[in-house]
Protein backbone atom coordinates (compact mmCIF):
# COMPACT_ATOMS: atom_id res chain seq x y z
CA UNK A 1 0.00 0.00 0.00
CA UNK A 2 1.78 3.26 -1.23
CA UNK A 3 0.17 6.61 0.45
CA UNK A 4 1.28 10.01 -0.75
CA UNK A 5 -0.17 13.61 -0.12
CA UNK A 6 1.17 16.44 -2.39
CA UNK A 7 -0.01 19.65 -2.69
CA UNK A 8 -1.65 20.49 -6.14
CA UNK A 9 0.73 22.39 -7.67
CA UNK A 10 4.26 20.46 -6.51
CA UNK A 11 5.95 17.31 -7.76
CA UNK A 12 5.40 14.48 -5.84
CA UNK A 13 8.02 13.22 -3.66
CA UNK A 14 10.47 10.19 -5.13
CA UNK A 15 9.78 7.08 -3.17
CA UNK A 16 12.13 4.06 -3.32
CA UNK A 17 10.91 0.83 -5.16
CA UNK A 18 13.03 -2.56 -4.93
CA UNK A 19 12.19 -5.15 -7.19
CA UNK A 20 14.13 -8.13 -9.78
CA UNK A 21 14.48 -7.34 -13.09
CA UNK A 22 16.05 -10.30 -14.89
CA UNK A 23 16.72 -12.00 -11.43
CA UNK A 24 19.22 -8.82 -10.21
CA UNK A 25 18.09 -6.45 -7.18
CA UNK A 26 16.94 -3.21 -8.40
CA UNK A 27 16.17 0.10 -6.40
CA UNK A 28 14.68 3.02 -8.20
CA UNK A 29 13.21 6.42 -6.57
CA UNK A 30 10.22 7.35 -8.67
CA UNK A 31 7.50 9.42 -8.44
CA UNK A 32 4.49 7.45 -7.48
CA UNK A 33 3.00 8.34 -10.81
CA UNK A 34 5.59 7.09 -12.52
CA UNK A 35 4.68 3.75 -14.63
CA UNK A 36 7.12 0.87 -14.95
CA UNK A 37 8.00 1.19 -18.68
CA UNK A 38 9.49 5.08 -17.76
CA UNK A 39 11.29 3.37 -14.54
CA UNK A 40 12.72 0.52 -16.74
CA UNK A 41 13.56 2.64 -19.53
CA UNK A 42 14.40 5.95 -18.17
CA UNK A 43 15.82 5.16 -14.55
CA UNK A 44 17.13 1.80 -15.33
CA UNK A 45 18.03 2.74 -19.41
CA UNK A 46 16.56 -0.68 -20.11
CA UNK A 47 15.19 0.78 -23.04
CA UNK A 48 14.64 -3.04 -25.19
CA UNK A 49 10.75 -2.21 -23.62
CA UNK A 50 9.11 0.16 -26.35
CA UNK A 51 6.65 2.55 -25.56
CA UNK A 52 4.45 2.26 -28.26
CA UNK A 53 0.60 3.82 -27.15
CA UNK A 54 1.34 4.40 -23.55
CA UNK A 55 -2.36 3.92 -23.29
CA UNK A 56 -2.94 -0.37 -23.01
CA UNK A 57 -3.47 -0.49 -26.40
CA UNK A 58 -0.75 -1.70 -28.50
CA UNK A 59 1.37 -4.08 -26.43
CA UNK A 60 4.95 -2.92 -27.10
CA UNK A 61 5.99 -2.35 -23.46
CA UNK A 62 4.79 -5.79 -22.46
CA UNK A 63 6.96 -7.57 -19.76
CA UNK A 64 6.29 -9.81 -17.47
CA UNK A 65 5.79 -9.56 -13.40
CA UNK A 66 5.20 -12.46 -11.51
CA UNK A 67 5.00 -14.93 -14.25
CA UNK A 68 2.26 -13.01 -15.61
CA UNK A 69 2.55 -10.48 -18.95
CA UNK A 70 1.40 -7.25 -18.22
CA UNK A 71 1.33 -3.95 -20.11
CA UNK A 72 4.58 -1.90 -18.57
CA UNK A 73 2.86 1.29 -19.46
CA UNK A 74 -0.49 0.52 -17.65
CA UNK A 75 1.82 -0.63 -14.51
CA UNK A 76 2.89 1.68 -11.62
CA UNK A 77 6.41 1.31 -10.63
CA UNK A 78 5.66 1.89 -6.57
CA UNK A 79 3.33 -1.10 -7.45
CA UNK A 80 5.82 -3.27 -8.20
CA UNK A 81 7.62 -2.99 -5.08
CA UNK A 82 9.31 -6.95 -4.60
CA UNK A 83 8.31 -7.84 -7.55
CA UNK A 84 9.93 -10.33 -10.35
CA UNK A 85 9.89 -8.49 -13.80
CA UNK A 86 11.51 -10.54 -17.09
CA UNK A 87 12.41 -7.73 -20.33
CA UNK A 88 13.86 -8.46 -23.10
CA UNK A 89 17.06 -7.55 -22.15
CA UNK A 90 16.99 -10.88 -19.66
CA UNK A 91 16.69 -13.69 -22.14
CA UNK A 92 20.13 -14.30 -23.83
CA UNK A 93 22.60 -15.61 -22.84
CA UNK A 94 26.26 -14.58 -24.05
CA UNK A 95 26.64 -15.26 -27.94
CA UNK A 96 23.28 -16.89 -27.56
CA UNK A 97 19.92 -15.77 -28.47
CA UNK A 98 17.14 -16.76 -26.31
CA UNK A 99 15.16 -19.83 -28.32
CA UNK A 100 12.12 -17.21 -29.10
CA UNK A 101 14.43 -14.54 -30.25
CA UNK A 102 16.12 -17.11 -32.31
CA UNK A 103 12.95 -18.33 -33.73
CA UNK A 104 11.79 -14.43 -34.33
CA UNK A 105 15.19 -14.36 -36.54
CA UNK A 106 14.86 -17.66 -38.41
CA UNK A 107 10.78 -16.62 -39.64
CA UNK A 108 11.21 -13.26 -40.20
CA UNK A 109 8.41 -12.80 -37.41
CA UNK A 110 9.16 -8.67 -38.21
CA UNK A 111 9.75 -5.89 -40.54
CA UNK A 112 10.20 -2.63 -38.80
CA UNK A 113 10.87 -4.43 -35.04
CA UNK A 114 8.96 -2.11 -33.11
CA UNK A 115 6.23 -4.40 -31.45
CA UNK A 116 9.23 -6.97 -31.43
CA UNK A 117 10.23 -6.96 -27.71
CA UNK A 118 6.77 -6.72 -26.37
CA UNK A 119 5.88 -10.07 -28.77
CA UNK A 120 8.34 -11.68 -27.31
CA UNK A 121 7.88 -11.23 -24.04
CA UNK A 122 4.04 -12.32 -24.56
CA UNK A 123 5.12 -15.15 -26.17
CA UNK A 124 7.35 -16.01 -23.19
CA UNK A 125 4.79 -15.68 -20.47
CA UNK A 126 2.95 -17.91 -23.11
CA UNK A 127 5.29 -20.71 -23.13
CA UNK A 128 6.25 -20.56 -19.47
CA UNK A 129 2.98 -21.81 -18.92
CA UNK A 130 1.98 -23.74 -21.89
CA UNK A 131 5.15 -25.49 -23.75
CA UNK A 132 2.99 -26.77 -26.64
CA UNK A 133 0.11 -24.59 -27.44
CA UNK A 134 -2.03 -24.52 -30.43
CA UNK A 135 -1.94 -22.19 -32.92
CA UNK A 136 -5.62 -20.75 -31.20
CA UNK A 137 -3.69 -20.39 -28.01
CA UNK A 138 -0.97 -18.44 -29.46
CA UNK A 139 -3.30 -16.28 -31.22
CA UNK A 140 -4.95 -15.25 -28.60
CA UNK A 141 -2.10 -14.47 -26.40
CA UNK A 142 -0.63 -12.72 -29.10
CA UNK A 143 -3.88 -10.77 -29.25
CA UNK A 144 -2.83 -7.58 -27.17
CA UNK A 145 0.53 -7.02 -29.14
CA UNK A 146 -0.45 -4.96 -32.18
CA UNK A 147 2.19 -5.47 -35.37
CA UNK A 148 1.43 -2.63 -37.23
CA UNK A 149 3.78 -4.37 -40.02
CA UNK A 150 1.89 -6.96 -39.95
CA UNK A 151 3.62 -9.72 -39.35
CA UNK A 152 1.42 -12.00 -37.35
CA UNK A 153 1.32 -15.21 -39.29
CA UNK A 154 5.31 -15.49 -38.88
CA UNK A 155 4.87 -14.66 -35.25
CA UNK A 156 2.17 -17.52 -34.97
CA UNK A 157 4.78 -19.62 -37.35
CA UNK A 158 8.10 -18.18 -34.64
CA UNK A 159 6.08 -18.96 -31.65
CA UNK A 160 5.47 -22.45 -32.60
CA UNK A 161 8.55 -22.96 -33.77
CA UNK A 162 10.27 -21.81 -30.17
CA UNK A 163 8.01 -23.77 -28.26
CA UNK A 164 9.47 -26.67 -30.11
CA UNK A 165 12.83 -25.56 -29.45
CA UNK A 166 12.37 -25.02 -26.09
CA UNK A 167 10.70 -28.44 -25.46
CA UNK A 168 13.82 -30.27 -27.65
CA UNK A 169 16.15 -28.63 -25.41
CA UNK A 170 14.38 -28.90 -22.05
CA UNK A 171 13.85 -32.32 -22.86
CA UNK A 172 18.08 -32.65 -23.63
CA UNK A 173 18.80 -30.64 -20.05
CA UNK A 174 16.11 -32.33 -18.22
CA UNK A 175 13.75 -29.16 -17.91
CA UNK A 176 16.12 -26.72 -16.20
CA UNK A 177 16.20 -24.16 -18.55
CA UNK A 178 16.63 -20.86 -16.39
CA UNK B 1 -8.14 3.72 -5.12
CA UNK B 2 -6.29 1.39 -7.13
CA UNK B 3 -6.03 -2.52 -7.57
CA UNK B 4 -5.68 -3.65 -11.39
CA UNK B 5 -4.60 0.31 -12.07
CA UNK B 6 -5.85 -1.23 -15.96
CA UNK B 7 -8.69 1.74 -16.31
CA UNK B 8 -6.81 4.02 -13.59
CA UNK B 9 -3.31 4.51 -15.27
CA UNK B 10 -4.57 5.06 -18.54
CA UNK B 11 -7.35 7.72 -17.12
CA UNK B 12 -3.51 9.39 -15.13
CA UNK B 13 -2.04 9.17 -19.04
CA UNK B 14 -4.62 11.06 -20.67
CA UNK B 15 -4.69 13.65 -17.61
CA UNK B 16 -8.60 12.69 -17.20
CA UNK B 17 -7.88 12.87 -13.59
CA UNK B 18 -4.99 13.93 -11.20
CA UNK B 19 -5.58 12.49 -7.90
CA UNK B 20 -3.91 14.19 -4.75
CA UNK B 21 -3.60 10.66 -3.36
CA UNK B 22 -3.77 6.84 -4.62
CA UNK B 23 -3.83 3.98 -2.79
CA UNK B 24 -3.22 0.50 -4.03
CA UNK B 25 -5.42 -2.16 -2.85
CA UNK B 26 -3.58 -4.81 -5.13
CA UNK B 27 -1.41 -6.59 -2.21
CA UNK B 28 -4.31 -6.93 0.37
CA UNK B 29 -4.72 -10.47 0.78
CA UNK B 30 -7.92 -10.60 2.49
CA UNK B 31 -9.48 -8.89 -1.02
CA UNK B 32 -8.23 -11.50 -3.19
CA UNK B 33 -10.81 -14.40 -3.03
CA UNK B 34 -13.44 -16.03 -4.68
CA UNK B 35 -15.44 -17.71 -2.08
CA UNK B 36 -18.42 -19.34 -2.77
CA UNK B 37 -21.67 -18.37 0.01
CA UNK B 38 -22.12 -21.43 2.20
CA UNK B 39 -25.79 -21.90 0.99
CA UNK B 40 -24.14 -22.13 -2.53
CA UNK B 41 -26.47 -19.57 -3.57
CA UNK B 42 -24.02 -17.02 -5.09
CA UNK B 43 -20.07 -16.15 -5.05
CA UNK B 44 -18.12 -13.73 -3.56
CA UNK B 45 -15.26 -11.93 -5.65
CA UNK B 46 -13.07 -9.53 -4.14
CA UNK B 47 -11.58 -6.48 -4.98
CA UNK B 48 -7.84 -8.08 -5.73
CA UNK B 49 -9.61 -10.77 -8.14
CA UNK B 50 -7.95 -10.07 -11.83
CA UNK B 51 -9.91 -11.95 -14.45
CA UNK B 52 -6.91 -13.61 -15.50
CA UNK B 53 -7.99 -15.53 -11.89
CA UNK B 54 -11.12 -15.56 -12.97
CA UNK B 55 -10.64 -17.29 -16.00
CA UNK B 56 -8.43 -19.80 -14.63
CA UNK B 57 -10.61 -20.34 -11.86
CA UNK B 58 -11.20 -24.71 -11.47
CA UNK B 59 -14.83 -24.54 -10.90
CA UNK B 60 -16.09 -20.85 -11.50
CA UNK B 61 -16.71 -20.85 -15.07
CA UNK B 62 -18.89 -24.16 -14.88
CA UNK B 63 -21.08 -22.73 -12.37
CA UNK B 64 -21.36 -19.17 -14.10
CA UNK B 65 -20.78 -20.05 -17.27
CA UNK B 66 -22.14 -15.82 -18.21
CA UNK B 67 -19.40 -14.52 -16.61
CA UNK B 68 -17.15 -16.86 -18.00
CA UNK B 69 -17.94 -15.63 -21.27
CA UNK B 70 -17.57 -12.31 -20.49
CA UNK B 71 -14.42 -11.97 -18.73
CA UNK B 72 -13.10 -13.92 -22.15
CA UNK B 73 -14.77 -10.82 -23.90
CA UNK B 74 -12.02 -8.38 -21.73
CA UNK B 75 -9.51 -6.89 -23.31
CA UNK B 76 -6.40 -8.88 -24.00
CA UNK B 77 -4.23 -11.52 -21.60
CA UNK B 78 -2.28 -8.60 -20.33
CA UNK B 79 -5.37 -6.83 -19.05
CA UNK B 80 -6.59 -9.85 -17.79
CA UNK B 81 -3.76 -10.40 -15.66
CA UNK B 82 -3.76 -6.72 -14.10
CA UNK B 83 -7.31 -5.80 -14.00
CA UNK B 84 -9.96 -6.34 -11.79
CA UNK B 85 -13.41 -7.31 -11.97
CA UNK B 86 -14.30 -5.05 -8.59
CA UNK B 87 -12.42 -2.03 -10.72
CA UNK B 88 -14.50 -2.44 -14.02
CA UNK B 89 -17.74 -1.98 -12.35
CA UNK B 90 -16.56 0.81 -10.14
CA UNK B 91 -14.80 2.14 -13.34
CA UNK B 92 -18.54 1.72 -14.84
CA UNK B 93 -18.04 1.97 -18.56
CA UNK B 94 -21.05 1.52 -19.99
CA UNK B 95 -19.31 -0.64 -22.58
CA UNK B 96 -17.61 -3.08 -20.02
CA UNK B 97 -18.96 -6.76 -19.67
CA UNK B 98 -18.11 -6.62 -16.22
CA UNK B 99 -20.97 -4.19 -15.03
CA UNK B 100 -23.43 -5.76 -17.38
CA UNK B 101 -22.86 -8.94 -15.90
CA UNK B 102 -23.67 -7.66 -12.41
CA UNK B 103 -26.62 -5.81 -13.80
CA UNK B 104 -27.85 -9.19 -15.72
CA UNK B 105 -27.43 -11.10 -12.19
CA UNK B 106 -28.79 -8.66 -9.93
CA UNK B 107 -25.83 -8.93 -8.50
CA UNK B 108 -24.26 -6.61 -5.70
CA UNK B 109 -21.69 -4.29 -4.80
CA UNK B 110 -20.22 -4.58 -0.94
CA UNK B 111 -18.62 -1.37 -0.08
CA UNK B 112 -16.95 -0.64 3.00
CA UNK B 113 -16.92 2.61 4.32
CA UNK B 114 -16.71 4.90 7.21
CA UNK B 115 -19.69 3.45 9.20
CA UNK B 116 -18.91 -0.58 8.26
CA UNK B 117 -20.00 -2.76 5.49
CA UNK B 118 -23.31 -1.84 3.54
CA UNK B 119 -24.27 -3.35 -0.40
CA UNK B 120 -25.54 -2.27 -2.87
CA UNK B 121 -27.67 -3.44 -5.66
CA UNK B 122 -26.80 -3.33 -9.20
CA UNK B 123 -29.50 -1.66 -10.54
CA UNK B 124 -28.78 1.19 -8.41
CA UNK B 125 -25.06 1.21 -8.17
CA UNK B 126 -24.57 2.84 -11.79
CA UNK B 127 -25.80 6.46 -12.31
CA UNK B 128 -24.60 7.74 -15.45
CA UNK B 129 -21.19 7.27 -17.86
CA UNK B 130 -18.19 6.24 -15.74
CA UNK B 131 -19.68 7.38 -12.31
CA UNK B 132 -21.74 4.96 -9.64
CA UNK B 133 -23.10 5.94 -6.44
CA UNK B 134 -19.96 4.91 -4.42
CA UNK B 135 -18.62 8.19 -2.62
CA UNK B 136 -14.95 9.04 -3.21
CA UNK B 137 -14.14 7.91 0.35
CA UNK B 138 -15.88 4.59 0.46
CA UNK B 139 -14.15 0.91 -1.26
CA UNK B 140 -15.93 -1.44 -3.00
CA UNK B 141 -14.58 -4.74 -1.56
CA UNK B 142 -16.21 -7.34 -3.49
CA UNK B 143 -19.23 -8.10 -6.00
CA UNK B 144 -21.76 -10.52 -5.27
CA UNK B 145 -23.13 -12.75 -8.17
CA UNK B 146 -25.87 -15.12 -7.93
CA UNK B 147 -25.61 -18.58 -9.10
CA UNK B 148 -27.76 -19.93 -11.55
CA UNK B 149 -30.83 -22.09 -10.48
CA UNK B 150 -31.35 -25.68 -11.60
CA UNK B 151 -32.86 -25.39 -15.36
CA UNK B 152 -30.93 -22.20 -16.29
CA UNK B 153 -29.00 -21.16 -19.42
CA UNK B 154 -26.55 -18.19 -19.78
CA UNK B 155 -25.16 -16.93 -22.39
CA UNK B 156 -23.03 -13.67 -23.26
CA UNK B 157 -21.55 -12.35 -26.69
CA UNK B 158 -20.53 -9.22 -28.31
CA UNK B 159 -19.75 -7.27 -31.36
CA UNK B 160 -16.21 -4.81 -31.09
CA UNK B 161 -14.49 -3.18 -33.92
CA UNK B 162 -11.29 -5.81 -33.41
CA UNK B 163 -11.05 -8.52 -30.97
CA UNK B 164 -10.49 -6.84 -27.13
CA UNK B 165 -11.77 -4.02 -28.14
CA UNK B 166 -14.62 -2.36 -25.79
CA UNK B 167 -18.00 -3.79 -27.19
CA UNK B 168 -19.78 -1.58 -29.60
CA UNK B 169 -22.78 -4.00 -28.25
CA UNK B 170 -22.61 -6.47 -25.61
CA UNK B 171 -25.71 -8.40 -25.11
CA UNK B 172 -26.07 -11.08 -22.27
CA UNK B 173 -29.34 -13.40 -21.13
CA UNK B 174 -30.14 -15.82 -18.34
CA UNK B 175 -33.04 -18.05 -19.30
CA UNK B 176 -34.88 -20.61 -17.19
CA UNK B 177 -37.27 -23.55 -18.28
CA UNK B 178 -39.66 -24.76 -16.02
CA UNK B 179 -40.65 -28.61 -16.42
CA UNK B 180 -42.51 -28.15 -19.41
CA UNK B 181 -40.24 -26.66 -21.13
CA UNK B 182 -41.80 -23.04 -20.99
CA UNK B 183 -39.37 -19.51 -19.70
CA UNK B 184 -39.84 -19.59 -16.13
CA UNK B 185 -37.59 -16.37 -16.01
CA UNK B 186 -35.94 -14.80 -18.44
CA UNK B 187 -32.81 -12.07 -18.27
CA UNK B 188 -31.84 -9.71 -20.85
CA UNK B 189 -29.21 -7.37 -20.52
CA UNK B 190 -26.74 -5.08 -23.00
CA UNK B 191 -23.72 -2.86 -22.59
CA UNK B 192 -22.26 -0.30 -25.09
CA UNK B 193 -25.97 1.05 -25.60
CA UNK B 194 -26.61 3.68 -23.12
CA UNK B 195 -24.91 5.29 -19.90
CA UNK B 196 -25.27 2.52 -17.84
CA UNK B 197 -25.75 -1.42 -18.43
CA UNK B 198 -29.11 -1.79 -19.59
CA UNK B 199 -31.73 -4.31 -18.56
CA UNK B 200 -34.51 -5.35 -20.99
CA UNK B 201 -37.27 -5.74 -18.02
CA UNK B 202 -40.11 -5.63 -20.22
CA UNK B 203 -39.27 -8.07 -22.38
CA UNK B 204 -38.02 -9.89 -19.85
CA UNK B 205 -41.75 -10.08 -18.23
CA UNK B 206 -43.20 -10.60 -21.86
CA UNK B 207 -40.88 -13.95 -22.06
CA UNK B 208 -42.08 -15.45 -18.79
CA UNK B 209 -44.42 -18.11 -19.86
CA UNK B 210 -44.04 -18.44 -23.21
CA UNK B 211 -42.74 -21.63 -25.40
CA UNK B 212 -39.12 -21.15 -26.57
CA UNK B 213 -38.86 -20.67 -30.18
CA UNK B 214 -36.33 -19.04 -32.41
CA UNK B 215 -39.22 -16.13 -33.77
CA UNK B 216 -39.70 -15.79 -29.89
CA UNK B 217 -35.89 -14.52 -29.26
CA UNK B 218 -35.89 -12.81 -32.73
CA UNK B 219 -39.12 -10.94 -31.71
CA UNK B 220 -37.77 -10.13 -27.88
CA UNK B 221 -34.74 -9.09 -29.58
CA UNK B 222 -36.27 -6.30 -32.02
CA UNK B 223 -38.67 -5.63 -28.80
CA UNK B 224 -35.45 -5.20 -26.34
CA UNK B 225 -33.57 -3.12 -28.90
CA UNK B 226 -36.63 -0.29 -29.90
CA UNK B 227 -36.30 0.45 -26.19
CA UNK B 228 -32.97 1.18 -26.53
CA UNK B 229 -31.47 4.58 -27.08
CA UNK B 230 -27.59 4.40 -27.69
CA UNK B 231 -25.77 6.97 -28.66
CA UNK B 232 -23.64 7.73 -32.15
CA UNK B 233 -19.98 8.17 -32.17
CA UNK B 234 -16.85 7.64 -33.82
CA UNK B 235 -17.18 3.88 -33.43
CA UNK B 236 -21.19 3.36 -34.32
CA UNK B 237 -24.00 5.21 -35.42
CA UNK B 238 -27.13 4.33 -33.39
CA UNK B 239 -28.70 2.75 -35.61
CA UNK B 240 -26.42 0.55 -36.05
CA UNK B 241 -25.94 -0.01 -32.24
CA UNK B 242 -29.55 -0.88 -32.18
CA UNK B 243 -29.72 -3.32 -35.26
CA UNK B 244 -26.89 -5.11 -33.69
CA UNK B 245 -28.56 -5.51 -30.00
CA UNK B 246 -31.51 -7.06 -31.69
CA UNK B 247 -29.53 -9.25 -33.62
CA UNK B 248 -27.31 -10.27 -30.04
CA UNK B 249 -30.39 -10.61 -27.87
CA UNK B 250 -32.07 -13.39 -30.15
CA UNK B 251 -28.65 -14.50 -30.37
CA UNK B 252 -27.93 -15.06 -26.45
CA UNK B 253 -31.21 -15.62 -25.79
CA UNK B 254 -30.80 -18.61 -28.40
CA UNK B 255 -27.83 -19.90 -26.97
CA UNK B 256 -28.96 -19.63 -23.08
CA UNK B 257 -32.12 -21.36 -24.47
CA UNK B 258 -29.92 -24.41 -25.83
CA UNK B 259 -27.52 -24.63 -22.81
CA UNK B 260 -30.68 -24.67 -20.51
CA UNK B 261 -32.23 -27.12 -22.45
CA UNK B 262 -29.42 -29.21 -21.91
CA UNK B 263 -28.51 -28.32 -18.30
CA UNK B 264 -32.23 -29.11 -17.40
CA UNK B 265 -32.31 -32.43 -15.15
CA UNK B 266 -28.70 -33.44 -15.68
CA UNK B 267 -26.22 -31.92 -13.16
CA UNK B 268 -28.73 -29.07 -12.05
CA UNK B 269 -25.93 -26.43 -12.56
CA UNK B 270 -27.36 -24.84 -15.50
CA UNK B 271 -25.54 -23.84 -18.56
CA UNK B 272 -22.21 -25.91 -17.74
CA UNK B 273 -22.30 -27.57 -21.17
CA UNK B 274 -21.42 -23.93 -22.35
Amino acid sequence: MAIQTVERTGRPRKVPVTFTVNGELREVWVEPRRTLLDALRIDLGLTGTKEGCDHGNCGACTVIVDGRAVYSCLTLAVSCEGASIETVEGLSRPGRLHPIQQAFLERDAFQCGYCTPGQIMSAKALLDRRPDPSPEEIREAMSGNLCRCGAYPRIVEAVRAAAAALRAEGAGEGGARA
Amino acid sequence: MLAGGQSLVPMLHMRLVRPVALVDIHRAADLDFIEFTPEGESVRIGAAVRHADLLRHPVLGARLPVLREAVAHVAHPAIRNRGTAVGSVCHADPAAEMPAVLALLDGEVEVLGAAGLYTVPADAFFLTYFTTVLPPEDVAVALRLPLPAPGTGQAFMEVARREGDFALVGAAACLRLDADGRVAEARLAFCGVGDTPVRAREVEAQLAGTVPSAAAWREAGAAAAAHLEPESDAHASAAYRREVAAYLAARVLEAAHRRAEGAFGADGRGGAAG
